[in-house]
């Protein structure tokens, strides 16, 4: 496996030749390296295979080939090593609702095996971040879809993960909401982890992330800065819009 | 083709959905599997009339119609009665709070009380259906045996669908009005369950109080019942009358029973958008409050346990769901206090009673668990290894079992210490048993999708049955002190063993 030598510090992310197949090749050679402290976008039509791609890196499906490495570990081989530094946020939330957030948070805590005082002060911080401090002592089930899916980051975050992987996880979200769920997320860049996130809004990505990866029929096929992009569909595209959906068509036209 | 808008082109489009929902449950997308269980059902249909063959009196309704016959057949119907009205009360309930659907045809200009009438006719339909059904067996043989008469049994269930369907309507409406939309749906779910259980346990808690037997129908044979009941050309025996036969009788409550219907759907109809915009209000809960506490360390066994607890806990209709089976316990528990004036060797009896219900509750305590999890990504993507994971909720099941079963064992250890021990040991094993079988046959689903377990795994449902059941018998053989129990309990094992083999290759 092509795995980057040991010499150099091990990336948040890497992954190598994945393949997933379900009626058809959801997932057909995958290859992508996340470094620490990158936000990275991953941009897709639908159907393209973006979150099998993140459902396998958080050890929810199995690949058919192919290898993952979070932070080194193998997580194909360790994935309870793995888990233990990675969180996953769906674009569903998935939430208890007959629990408020703040035993949400416990029992992601608990499930993470994080200490009693550390977990309270996290979730007291992640409660107050993310705008929760008054619902934090009542139950979910009355919460709209914004404040569910802050109850998920917050539950992601909690265990103070290394590498975060959320798919579509501004789906659904108010102007605030989505601008408090993007400052937390950079925030956690900034302090030395890795987000990969997909989207379909493009403008987050443009905005946000420090790479964007192109994926289309299970495949990366582009992937850099948003110059890097721009530069590779073509002079004229003046946006990531024009960019991605030239980059898409000049694939299926291939 | 009937014109859009209209009742009829609501009622096609309703039967469309209806008819697609069950073939999909039968088949699960697969046709071979469609054709396969209507061939399973075909022969469980003809091994129902087979046992309503041997069961059925041969004498029955015969001769001279006396207060007896009309007392046990009156019994008969007021208990379908309660089971229709309990089945009835859960869908007239989801006719209003099942949103799937609603916000498209409310924010249309549809009448609102049409898309009701359509709805409660159904409901009262597929009521009279199921009930048909499930009688079928038995109007049958007595068809056969006994002449077209008996068909007027049939005219009687659908009497019974009719005014189930009415009485279910008022019911919610009432209850709309006097506790209001977000109180309506839990109460009118957890009287549904009631009035289902509440019948047969009466008559059985009723006949053990006056005879000791867990017989039915003793009550109602007995000379102080029949003494008191109406006369036999009263009213209130013509739906006897009517399953008996008695042309003018089944006239006059078909009648009385579709203008029921007719009035409720005609009262009730033009407040149908109102209420079921009400009932969307609620499902906007209010958020409630808890006590806010400090986070308490806790290993990942340790937080799944408390989760599952606290969840159940929190939730009264699963609650009620779940701990319904221990109504059932409550003809044991009168016996039991009997006992105690009486002697002890009929508490015997209370042993596979226990051991059954114990069964039946930690399997559907075990569906929660294990299939019912709201945040399976959550837990799945969790640095534990998944043997833990299912290790900590078959703990969070076996420790809720234990946790109600306990003061009943206790109590039969004051008078009957080695039927207790027996108990305790059946209980341990059938819940153990009904939480594997529940682990062989999980598969993903809502945790308010409980109701529907029964239907997406028919196999399961009836693999837990029958292993409850053989335990049952076990417990029962070994605290009447019988050798005999190593071969039930031999039988138990090879339940367990076929329903393995017959079980899902795990994911």
């Amino acid at each position: 496996m092509n795995f980057i030598s040991l010499s150099e510090p091990a990336p948040a992310l890497e992954i190598v030749g994945l393949h997933k197949r379900f009626d058809r090749p959801a997932v057909d050679g995958f290859d992508l390296a996340v470094r620490t402290g990158e936000f990275y976008a991953l941009l897709g039509p639908n159907g393209a295979g973006k979150t099998t791609i993140l459902r396998m890196v958080a050890g929810l499906l199995r690949p058919d080939a192919g290898a993952i490495r979070i932070f080194g570990v193998d997580a194909l081989a360790d994935p309870v090593a793995a888990k233990q530094v990675v969180a996953w946020v769906s674009d569903e939330p998935m939430i208890y609702d007959k629990l408020t957030p703040f035993e949400y948070l416990e029992f992601v805590a608990g499930l993470w095996g994080v200490d009693a005082a550390t977990a309270q002060t996290r979730a007291r911080d992640l409660v107050g971040w993310l705008g929760l401090s008054d619902h934090a002592h009542e139950r979910c089930e009355g919460f709209s879809k914004g404040m569910r899916q802050k109850v998920a980051l917050a539950g992601a975050l909690v265990h103070d993960p290394r590498l975060i992987v959320l798919d579509e996880p501004l789906t659904g979200l108010d102007a605030g909401s989505a601008r408090q769920v993007k400052e937390v997320l950079r925030a956690r860049v900034r302090a030395g982890g890795a987000v990969v996130m997909t989207t379909h809004i493009l403008e987050v990505a443009e905005r946000m992330a420090d790479r964007i990866g192109v994926i289309a029929a299970g495949r990366l096929i582009a992937q850099g800065t948003l110059e890097e992009l721009r530069e590779r569909a073509g002079s004229g595209r003046a946006s990531l819009e024009d960019a991605f959906l030239a980059l898409v068509a000049d694939e299926a036209a291939a | 083709m009937s014109a859009p808008g209209t009742v009829a082109w609501l009622a096609r489009h309703e039967f469309r959905l209806a008819w697609r929902d069950w073939r999909s449950m039968i088949a699960a997308g697969r046709r071979r599997r469609g054709r396969t269980i209507l061939a399973t059902l075909a022969v469980f249909a003809l091994f129902m009339h087979g046992v309503a063959f041997v069961m059925l009196p041969r004498d029955i309704g015969a001769g001279e119609i006396d207060k007896t016959t009309l007392l046990v057949v009156t019994g008969c119907v007021v208990l379908s009665f309660s089971l229709l009205l309990s089945q009835s009360l859960e869908s007239v309930t989801r006719a209003f709070y099942a949103r799937f659907d609603l916000d498209l045809i409310l924010s249309s200009p549809m009448l609102a009380r049409r898309v009701f009438t359509v709805r409660i006719a159904i409901v009262a339909l597929s009521l009279a259906g199921m009930a048909a059904l499930l009688a079928a067996p038995f109007i049958d043989v007595l068809l056969l045996r006994d002449g077209w008469r008996w068909l007027g049994a049939y005219a009687v269930v659908a009497a019974m669908g009719a005014v189930a369907a009415a009485c279910a309507v008022a019911l919610t409406v009432a209850l709309f009005r006097a506790i209001g939309a977000r109180r309506t749906r839990l109460v009118a779910q957890i009287v549904a369950a009631v009035i289902g259980a509440a019948f047969v346990i009466m008559l059985q808690a009723a006949a053990i109080m006056s005879y000791g037997t867990f017989s039915r129908f003793a009550i109602l044979q007995s000379d102080a019942v029949v003494a008191r009941a109406p006369a036999a050309d009263s009213v209130v025996w013509w739906p006897a009358r009517a399953a008996l036969g008695d042309p003018v009788s089944i006239s006059a409550v078909l009648a009385a029973s579709l203008i029921l219907l007719a009035l409720a759907i005609a009262a009730f109809a033009p407040r149908f958008g109102e209420h079921a915009v009400a009932a969307a209000g609620a499902a906007q809960m209010a958020p409630r409050r808890q006590r806010a506490a400090a986070i308490r360390p806790a290993s990942p066994a340790r937080a799944l346990r408390h989760k599952e607890w606290t969840l159940l806990l929190r939730d009264p209709w699963l609650a009620s769901q779940t701990l319904m089976q221990l109504l059932y316990l409550l003809p044991p528990a009168l016996m039991l206090w009997r006992s105690f004036a009486e002697g002890t060797a009929g508490l015997v009896l209370l042993v596979p009673v226990l051991v059954m219900a114990a069964g039946q509750l930690a399997g559907g305590l075990a569906w929660l668990a294990i299939s019912g999890e709201d945040a399976p990504d959550l837990v799945a993507t969790a640095p534990v290894p998944a043997g833990q994971i299912l290790r900590a909720k078959v703990e969070a099941v076996m420790g809720a079992v234990a946790v109600v079963f306990a003061p009943f064992l206790v109590a039969l250890a004051f008078a009957a210490p080695l039927s207790a021990f027996v108990a305790a040991l059946g209980i341990a094993v059938a819940g153990a048993a009904a939480t594997t079988i529940q682990l062989w046959f999980r598969a993903q689903a809502k945790r308010s999708h409980f109701r529907r377990r029964q239907t997406s795994s028919r196999i399961a449902t009836f693999a837990e049955a029958f292993s409850s059941i053989a335990w049952a018998g076990t417990a029962a053989l070994a605290a009447a002190g019988t050798w005999f129990a190593v071969f039930a309990a031999v039988i138990a094992l090879a339940v367990l063993g076929g329903v393995r083999l017959i079980s899902p290759a795990p994911a």
